[in-house]
């Protein structure tokens, strides 16, 4: 009963720092880093005009057909 | 605000009348209705409640407080638990135990979600029409195929779980 907000508080104040901290660090590592390095994985090899031609020759494009 | 404006429209003379009369039957002065008092409440923020939990004493309550006006080393251990009890209604402990209320709502929940999969289901047999043509394994391969040819989403999604090379989906 003594101190009882401090103590919530305390409780409180420190679980939500430790919460919010884990839930960036696990989003930070979890999700971004592995996005930023599939985006650099994927453009240290990409060749737009090869990319083009190749959907060129599908079909998909209604300006520029396969012929 | 709309409150108040209900309170007018019924009128101020028949929320007190049935109080007036009462009142009537005791020489004019109206007893305090129990809502109207301080009241009795078990909370964790307020340790000394405005009232006594017992309102209404007994003969042998009303003489152990008289007892109680006395020295205090003179009571026993009862009389001093029941001299607690007179004053409040639940300890600390009691108070603050948990119930195991959650099962009961978790049990509700799911029972009502469960009912709500065979309302679905029932729809979906009895009720709804075929879906449209577009999902059928022929459009859907025509669909995917497309997409590959444009290179959807190439970098995490549909583009890069397939293996152009060898024709197939990445293992």
């Amino acid at each position: 009963m003594r101190r009882l907000l401090a103590r919530r508080m305390k409780f409180h104040l420190l679980g939500a720092f430790l919460v919010s901290m884990t839930s960036a660090a696990l989003y930070k590592f979890g999700v971004a880093e592995p996005r930023k390095r599939a985006y650099a994985e994927f453009y240290k090899k990409y060749d737009p005009m090869k990319d083009f031609e190749t959907m060129k020759a599908a079909g998909v494009f209604e300006c520029a057909p396969p012929k | 605000m709309l409150a108040s404006r209900v309170f007018s429209l019924v009128g101020r003379r028949s929320i007190s009348t049935s109080l007036c009369l009462r009142a009537h039957g005791h020489a004019g002065v109206v007893k305090a209705e129990d809502y109207t008092l301080p009241a009795y409440v078990d909370r964790r923020d307020v340790p000394l409640p405005e009232v006594a939990f017992v309102r209404d004493l007994s003969a042998q309550q009303q003489a152990l407080k008289e007892k109680e006006k006395a020295s205090w080393s003179a009571l026993s251990v009862d009389e001093k638990v029941e001299l607690y009890r007179i004053k409040f209604n639940e300890t600390y402990a009691e108070m603050n135990k948990g119930t195991n209320e959650w099962k009961t709502i978790l049990g509700g929940v799911f029972f009502f979600l469960g009912f709500t999969g065979i309302i679905l289901i029932w729809q979906k047999h009895f009720m709804y029409g075929p879906i449209p043509h577009t999902f059928s394994e022929d459009w859907l391969s025509a669909q995917t195929k497309r997409m590959l040819d444009m290179r959807v989403n190439p970098v995490e999604g549909i583009s890069a779980q397939w293996d152009f090379d060898k024709n197939e989906w990445k293992k």
